[in-house]
């Protein structure tokens, strides 16, 4: 004990200072906000449940029926088609933006330019009606003459022409996200590869990209994620993804809360798979960048519980 | 002054480094102002001037990290980033440029290495990319290398979780995996901690000792003048003087090279 301390010594036990125990804080607060934040969401559970409005019934009939999984997957097709191609996309428009051809830069820039200015609803109506503009496709030397001729209406198909109106739409955003990765990265990093003499195509891939991923790809995650509630879109082209199919079914039986929930708690389900998905990439393109990589949610957990039940000593303090 | 320069530029040079005339300028600003160096094999220059004296870009030259605008530079005989075919100069393809690098080592004065690779990958990356050899045949030279520089316990850790020093000879290590003709350091030791310095400096008086050929840009005076066979001083983009350390340091003829020195010592 010091001089400074007032109470007196005689009412403390004897006992040294490394003997000393750190209490456990108390947060009475964090108590009483969680409490009455429970309360609410007990509430909405409860409205949830005994609502007869939500029809939970009809939610169970068509949860998994058979015309709502095959929207689902087409669903699924769409946004990985979408991605797969409006990123390879993306990544070319990048590289042509960043590069010393003036020609490609002039030209990526008006890409992006074009597809960010036109509306996807309408993008994908010109789409599917294409075969107005051009009734054959030829396949030849430019202004000379064709090899292969094909017909616009059989080979663009209405999902095709929604795979090609998101792709390209994609692919103006995703161009963006990428240069914007790969301007983050050290100009030190370029000059280090190059004066090892590594190949471009090496260091771009190896050097460039690895880093670049750190920022891309939260915002990657967001359009894929933005992309797969955005073919909801499609469904004006009648085209049988999840969102028209629950249209086509209260359409006929007239429920359309819990027709809406279905496509909903599907919506939700696949966007909490990505998340997690997210999560796990993010984690790995972390390497090297963080000293300690992020602990996954299950180590967080397990984390907290070994300081809960941790004696006092030797557990964080907060 | 010494006679290492030679006046006349010889197609087949014994010098491990030749720069003749060079000039370069960023727009209006001229940073080298016609720049003679020569470096013999197995000869450590020392290249020592104020800021914004063109002793950076001089070196990122020999390298072709810079290109010239007249002149030329020759590393081991070969001229770098150019072709002369008749009496015009013809810079190099990206390829040829790469693989004239993947001969010249070259230390950053912020180390630069790859975050996300480990310090062994990072020694490994341009042997196998750049050179093409086989990984295996690399890789226990790379550990030797990380032994030599005393980090190969750092082998299998990101470059993030070194102290700077430590990263400084990762970097030595991996410009030495190319097994370059001459090995050109950029001011090694600027961005370190002063306790940090010397476990760099040591690494590089191993390799002068050794008899690699070294060109460093430094302010490290002191270190100039105990490993260096010739110190350049550099001012306002043109060598001012050069000699051996004792001439050059202890003894400057010019008035800009005692002023300068006036202030650094």
């Amino acid at each position: 004990m010091t001089q400074l301390d007032a109470r007196p010594a005689a009412a403390e036990p004897t006992v040294d200072d490394e003997d000393l125990i750190v209490a456990k804080k108390w947060h009475p607060w964090r108590w009483i906000v969680s409490v009455v934040v429970l309360v609410l969401v007990a509430q909405f559970v409860h409205g949830l449940a005994t609502n007869p409005g939500w029809d939970w019934t009809t939610f169970a009939q068509y949860f998994t029926a058979a015309s709502v999984m095959s929207a689902l997957w087409l669903t699924i097709q769409l946004t990985f088609w979408g991605t797969l191609i409006g990123f390879a996309i993306g990544i070319g428009l990048a590289v042509a933006r960043l590069s010393n051809n003036p020609v490609l830069q002039v030209i990526s820039w008006f890409y992006i330019w074009a597809f960010r200015s036109i509306p996807l609803i309408v993008q994908l109506l010109f789409w599917f009606n294409i075969a107005y503009l051009y009734q054959t496709l030829t396949l030849g030397i430019p202004f000379g003459p064709a090899f292969f001729e094909f017909n616009v209406n059989n080979v663009i198909s209405g999902s095709t022409a929604a795979i090609i109106g998101l792709a390209l739409h994609q692919a103006a955003y995703s161009a963006e996200i990428v240069r914007a990765g790969i301007i983050s990265v050290d100009q030190g990093q370029l000059e280090a590869a190059a004066a090892l003499g590594i190949p471009k195509r090496r260091e771009f891939f190896k050097i460039v990209l690895p880093q670049a991923m750190r920022g891309i790809l939260p915002n990657a995650a967001n359009e894929v994620i933005s992309l797969f509630k955005g073919t909801s879109i499609v469904s004006v082209m009648a085209i049988a993804e999840l969102f028209y199919q629950v249209q086509v079914i209260y359409g006929r039986n007239g429920r359309v809360v819990p027709l809406l929930m279905v496509a909903t708690v599907w919506y939700i389900i696949l966007t909490s798979v990505l998340s997690v998905v997210q999560f796990y990439v993010e984690r790995h393109y972390a390497k090297g960048a963080v000293r300690t990589i992020p602990l996954t949610p299950i180590q967080k957990i397990r984390k907290r519980v070994a300081e809960i039940t941790a004696p006092p000593r030797g557990g964080a303090t907060r | 002054m010494t006679t290492l320069d030679a006046t006349t530029p010889t197609e087949n040079s014994k010098y491990a480094v030749e720069v003749r005339g060079v000039h370069k300028s960023y727009g209006p600003l001229e940073v080298l102002k016609g720049v003679d160096l020569v470096v013999r094999p197995g000869e450590v220059t020392v290249i020592i001037g104020p800021s914004g004296s063109g002793k950076s870009t001089l070196l990122r030259s020999l390298n072709h990290l810079e290109k010239v605008d007249q002149g030329t530079v020759r590393v081991d005989g070969d001229l770098v980033g150019y072709r002369r075919r008749g009496n015009k100069l013809h810079e190099l393809s990206n390829k040829d440029i790469l693989k004239q690098r993947s001969q010249i080592g070259f230390v950053f004065q912020n180390f630069n290495l790859f975050p996300h690779l480990t310090v062994l990958e990072n020694v490994l990356e341009a042997p196998v990319s750049a050179q093409k050899r086989k990984r295996a045949d690399v890789e226990p030279e790379a550990l030797a290398l990380l032994e030599r520089v005393g980090l190969k316990d750092k082998a299998h850790d990101y470059p993030r979780r070194l102290s700077g020093g430590q990263q400084q000879r990762v970097a030595i290590a991996r410009a030495l995996a190319l097994r370059p003709k001459v090995i050109l350091f950029d001011e090694p030791t600027s961005a370190l901690d002063p306790e940090l310095v010397g476990e760099v400096l040591e690494v590089i008086r191993g390799l002068a000792r050794e008899g690699a050929t070294l060109v460093i840009v430094t302010h490290e005076v002191g270190f100039a003048k105990e490993i260096a066979d010739t110190v350049v001083f550099m001012d306002a983009g043109q060598v001012v003087e050069r000699g051996t350390p004792s001439e050059l340091l202890d003894n400057p003829q010019e008035p800009r090279t005692k002023a300068f020195l006036a202030h650094v010592l």
